[in-house]
């Protein structure tokens, strides 16, 4: 994939390292990131939030080079808010996702940006969509991204269940991204979590002692 | 732009875009976003990113059969596996890809667009297999002149008039029709299993046969390719129609496991 292990950043670009995972649930979606942004060994912000609206029920979170996605997602929510005007009503989570990945396609030479899409429609209720690098679009019944997700990848399949409920959710990510956070040096911090469902969105952090803790030999 | 420029890749670049963007049937895959300087031919030689492996397909008497998993690896990482890979086009074509996902959308998506077009017309006329064969090749060697690809090896299947349809096409833009289509590991290690089973007796390779020996070199693939999945989608085209049937796995049988000890 990047050769020179940096997932194709320059060596002082600064990237949003990341662990950021999305999980849908019956009536919406959890979604949660870690907080470091790095350039390159120095940790840039360590309170960064990663959980970026796009809408009033339509989060992305976003790994990859900060600038990249910043600027993507301020496009991609200015064209949702007028899509929300146009069609009178609450954009669907799918046309925000087709949006971004749009961009993501077009310009997959340019970027580095991986990008998951969570958010409640009236529609089709909580959905969780992801855009690797490259620029494809696939829907999840939840996903992991980031640099810390490798480490998780057994984890999340061992402890996944469908239909879990919501505060279920919210323990199965704040796990997976404590386990994540422990061992990738690009994801660090706190555990910032946004549960979004018909209501709104709920944010929670996670700090110090709150994060979970497993085996730390 | 005159045909010239389109045709080359050349124009104003960016100003061109902005204008143009919004022009009913506008790919932004087919202009070079990532150039920076205006008047300058595509020049970029992606590289794949999500990639799905082999697709496998043949002939038999009265329909075509193709396969494929429905895995997207992500490097050497079995990254989405319940994705597809095979995408009806009408009533008598069916097109699968190998190589980037990605890639493999933006055709589903134009191919998709193209068919919701001649449906409005409404005069009665789909699309033969042999057509979209041909319009896909166009399209692929366009690409790969401007070098700028679309990295997927493609399988179009399809039955009209009586007559089974199989093709392939590369990145490149190399494009022809057989009895029996194998990409990726497949054109290794399938494509001889298929073309014994099929040329054996060509008069009497039926439905029952064609499949036995699909499910035969799926399995062949699961045992041999590292960036393969147990977990495959078929498309039967026949007279009646298209069928893509519902994601099944394969038997697997490891007793030789047993009789192996130590390093031989």
């Amino acid at each position: 994939m990047f050769p020179d292990g940096n997932y194709g950043l320059g060596s002082d670009e600064i990237s949003t390292g990341t662990s950021i995972m999305a999980v849908e649930f019956d009536q919406g979606v959890v979604i949660a990131a870690d907080s470091r942004t790095t350039s390159g060994p120095y940790i840039a912000n360590r309170v960064t939030d990663k959980l970026t609206p796009i809408h009033d029920h339509i989060f992305c979170c976003r790994s990859g080079s900060a600038a990249d996605t910043q600027a993507i997602a301020d496009i991609v929510a200015a064209n949702v808010e007028l899509d929300g005007v146009q069609m009178g009503g609450l954009p669907l989570v799918k046309k925000a996702a087709e949006i971004f990945r749009g961009y993501c396609y077009s310009y997959r030479d340019s970027l580095s940006a991986g990008i998951i899409v969570a958010g409640w429609d009236p529609k089709e209720g909580g959905q969780v969509f992801t855009i690797p690098l490259g620029g494809m679009l696939v829907r999840q019944p939840f996903s992991i991204g980031g640099s810390g997700s490798t480490y998780i990848y057994g984890h999340v399949d061992a402890t996944f269940k469908k239909n879990m409920s919501r505060e279920d959710c919210v323990k199965f990510c704040s796990n997976s991204l404590a386990l994540a956070m422990n061992r990738d040096g690009s994801s660090g911090g706190v555990i910032r979590i946004a549960i979004i469902d018909k209501n709104g969105v709920e944010r929670r952090a996670l700090l110090g002692e709150e994060i979970p803790r497993f085996y730390e030999g | 732009m005159s045909f010239y420029e389109k045709m080359h890749g050349i124009g104003n670049g960016m100003v061109d875009y902005q204008f143009n963007c919004h022009r009913p049937g506008f790919m932004s895959a087919d202009y070079n976003l990532n150039s920076t300087s205006a008047m300058e031919p595509t020049k970029r030689t992606t590289q794949p990113s999500v990639t799905g492996t082999s697709v496998i397909g043949c002939k038999y008497l009265g329909g075509v059969i193709i396969a494929a998993d429905t895995l997207g690896s992500y490097g050497s990482m079995a990254r989405f596996r319940e994705i597809s890979r095979v995408m009806k086009v009408n009533e008598t074509t069916v097109m699968a890809a190998a190589g980037d996902y990605a890639d493999y959308q933006h055709l589903k998506g134009r191919l998709e667009r193209m068919m919701i077009s001649e449906q409005v017309m409404d005069d009665g006329f789909e699309l033969p297999p042999q057509a979209v064969h041909s319009y896909l090749t166009r399209l692929m060697y366009q690409r790969r002149s401007k070098f700028n690809p679309l990295w997927n090896t493609l399988t179009v299947a399809g039955f009209k008039n009586g007559a089974p349809f199989l093709g392939s096409i590369d990145k490149i833009g190399i494009a022809y029709e057989a009895p029996t289509v194998a990409s990726g590991f497949g054109a290794y290690l399938s494509q001889p299993l298929l073309r014994r089973a099929q040329e054996e007796d060509p008069q009497k390779f039926t439905y029952e046969k064609a499949r036995k020996t699909i499910e035969k070199c799926l399995q062949v693939l699961y045992y041999r390719d590292a960036r393969s999945y147990n977990r495959y989608e078929i498309a039967i085209i026949d007279a009646n129609g298209v069928r893509i049937e519902k994601p099944k796995a394969c038997d697997t049988n490891w007793e030789i496991a047993k009789m192996v000890k130590g390093f031989e």
